[in-house]
């Protein structure tokens, strides 16, 4: 196994305050490899947001540890690992419509980041820069000169990949950055994606309620429901024998083109009620080899006996 | 199909709309008829004309757009002659009833849900007062929200998106249509509130007797609700037949595309198939396959003729040159082998 990139440790994050405190991220724990993609799979308002802008440190953190190749990064840090980070930490947002600036031409969109990392660079070395991260992302070099308004969406966010990748990034946060997409652009998106991976061996974090892009993209999934991860393991697995519950119900509401199956198929309903956590509290446990799932002793015990009928 | 009472009859439509000067053929001849208790389905990327489709049939075209030719037939009457907005109120929410994508947006964030709802019974069926309550509350049930009572006296702001989505169909089912369209229903919302939304969709269809018209982008999700389905592309219907059909014996080499680019079907580490190029643009008249200039395997006379529609079966009508009988063999895409009935749910 290659190294860790990424390791978040025991994550909290609080929003309000006193009386009105809001935990969205209840301890959360995962490592994420340099290379792969991983994949953070939840309902919305399952804090699978807020996780990735605790990385990016836009939200702080109200306990445990953002450790980044093997340096802390959340809460104070020194002002030259903030800026390193900010440049190889990037993100990739969901709505190409709503995450470009309207009123700035695609040139500036682009090379805005270059604008605050302090490097000193030239007119004709940042012209030269925004081409280059057009031209990897499919555009022509000509659009640097127009507005985001004169672009389809499978372009903007095209141009939303751009302006990550000019910062030469080796960690890219991507946000549900299809879900506002067209089905025949997602193609082109996640084929870009994964293109980029392999010619640059980027890490992505993966964040998305579709498991059915989940499964084709990342190499490793956590799935994430109330601020808890319930189930982390190589998509494969994860796919195979699905051991919590909430993992299984969100399998089951994957929609197939298959008629035949779809018309006779009852989703399965994700019912909280179905844990007892009142004496038992439950743990974060690695039931078998890279499966990481959350239960209670007896429930523990019930997982590693479907594991072993495997 | 037994049931084949025809409710809903579209002849040759044609819908232009007025841009900068220019003229925008939206719409490009086509017909379509909805038979009475079914869902119906169309299925196109944006741009594809879906949504101006089914404006026409409630009068919402936008002040630059108008139906240029052809009918659109409903209990006699043709809709597309309709000039006023008196006419049109006759038929909007009483036969025929929206649900919009967005829930966000197509709430008024001023006005309680229970007020919402009953706007609309009072509008429709002039029902109001202690009468109209209980109304609001057995219709919030059906549309499978908890404790109607409480419910009805909040802000659409205090409800999630999903809930807001049971909201929008509870008011569009207040007004009792015939015919419920549904735009892009779940496209807004999570997978697993997804299924719920088509579930409830599916339970009201039974309980009302409502015709549907489903329109999305994405044929992954229709599987499940439709019992036919429409492939639009540019304005035009290329294929048309059962869901069965549809997606286990598509003849259309868009629908190929369209199946084939489904992230379900693809294979890691392998490339998606995804569709080349961009829709053709709309302005000026579109020569032969309007889908010609994406297809690798395009035949020559799709760029110049328009093909006619051939019928598979009686059911299932193919608008492509493929299908001619001088046609060469051309075999649907590999990917494709993988979607049988007896496939399954294709991750096991």
């Amino acid at each position: 196994m290659s190294d860790v990139i990424l390791s978040v440790r025991d994550l909290h994050v609080t929003f309000g305050q006193k009386r009105k405190k809001f935990e969205a991220v209840r301890g959360v724990s995962f490592d994420i490899y340099q290379g792969e993609t991983f994949g953070l799979v939840g309902e919305s308002g399952s804090g699978k947001t807020t996780i990735g802008r605790a990385i990016i440190r836009v939200y702080p953190t109200s306990g445990g540890e953002i450790i980044y190749k093997g340096e802390k990064i959340n809460g104070k840090i020194p002002k030259e690992l903030d800026r390193r980070v900010t440049r190889q930490v990037q993100m990739i947002f969901q709505d190409p419509m709503a995450s470009l600036n309207e009123r700035a031409k695609v040139d500036y969109i682009v090379s805005e980041g270059l604008y605050n990392t302090g490097e000193k660079i030239s007119k004709q070395e940042r012209q030269q820069r925004v081409e280059q991260a057009l031209l990897d992302v499919g555009l022509l070099p000509e659009f640097s000169s127009r507005f985001p308004h004169e672009f389809s969406g499978g372009q903007r966010q095209r141009i939303g990949i751009a302006r990550a990748l000019i910062m030469k990034p080796d960690f890219i946060i991507a946000d549900e950055p299809i879900s506002a997409l067209d089905v025949s652009i997602r193609a082109q998106v996640l084929n870009l994606m994964s293109h980029l991976q392999k010619e640059r061996g980027l890490t992505y974090l993966f964040i998305s309620h579709d498991l059915s892009v989940m499964r084709f993209i990342c190499d490793r999934i956590a799935v994430i429901h109330k601020g808890l991860l319930v189930e982390l393991a190589d998509t494969e697995t994860l796919f195979r024998h699905p051991l919590h519950p909430y993992t299984r119900a969100l399998l089951s509401a994957v929609p197939m083109p298959n008629p035949a199956y779809e018309k006779q198929k009852v989703p399965l309903v994700y019912d909280e009620s179905v844990h007892d956590y009142s004496v038992d509290q439950p743990r974060w446990v690695e039931i078998e080899p890279r499966h990481f799932v959350l239960g209670n002793e007896s429930e523990l015990t019930e997982y590693a006996k479907m594991c072993e009928e495997e | 199909m037994e049931n084949r009472e025809t409710i809903l009859s579209v002849r040759d439509l044609n819908v232009k709309f007025s841009l900068r000067g220019k003229v925008l053929h939206a719409i490009r001849g086509v017909s379509l008829d909805l038979y009475k208790g079914e869902s119906f389905a169309i299925v196109g990327e944006s741009g594809s004309g879906k949504s101006v489709l089914t404006k026409t049939f409630m009068g919402l075209l936008d002040q630059n757009g108008w139906v240029d030719s052809g009918s659109i037939l409903y209990h006699g009457e043709d809709l597309a002659a309709y000039k006023t907005e008196k006419q049109w109120l006759k038929i909007r929410g009483r036969e025929i009833a929206m649900v919009l994508q967005d829930p966000m947006t197509s709430l008024n964030p001023l006005k309680t849900i229970g007020a919402q709802i009953g706007e609309a019974l009072k509008l429709h069926q002039g029902i109001k007062g202690a009468e109209a309550k209980k109304r609001i509350c057995e219709i919030l049930t059906d549309v499978g929200i908890n404790e109607p009572e409480r419910r009805a006296k909040q802000y659409p702001h205090e409800f999630s998106g999903g809930m807001r989505q049971r909201a929008v169909i509870a008011i569009a089912i207040a007004c009792n249509p015939k015919i419920l369209i549904c735009d892009e229903p779940t496209t807004a919302l999570d997978v697993t509130i997804q299924a719920q939304i088509l579930q409830l969709i599916k339970n009201l269809i039974r309980k009302y007797q409502l015709t549907t018209v489903y329109i999305t982008h994405d044929l992954g999700v229709v599987a499940n609700v439709a019992d036919r389905i429409a492939v639009m592309y540019a304005g035009d219907i290329v294929e048309v037949g059962t869901c069965e059909e549809i997606y286990y014996s598509p003849r259309h080499p868009y629908t190929w595309a369209l199946l084939s680019s489904l992230p379900q079907l693809g294979v890691k580490g392998e490339e998606l198939f995804s569709i080349r190029g961009t829709p053709p643009n709309l302005f000026g008249e579109v020569a032969g396959d309007a889908f010609a200039p994406r297809n690798p395997q395009a035949l020559n006379i799709d760029f110049t003729e328009r093909p006619p529609y051939f019928e598979v079966s009686e059911t299932h009508k193919v608008r492509s040159w493929l299908l001619d009988e001088r046609a060469p063999k051309v075999e649907p895409p590999e990917a494709l082998k993988r979607l049988t009935p007896e496939g399954g749910s294709l991750y096991e």
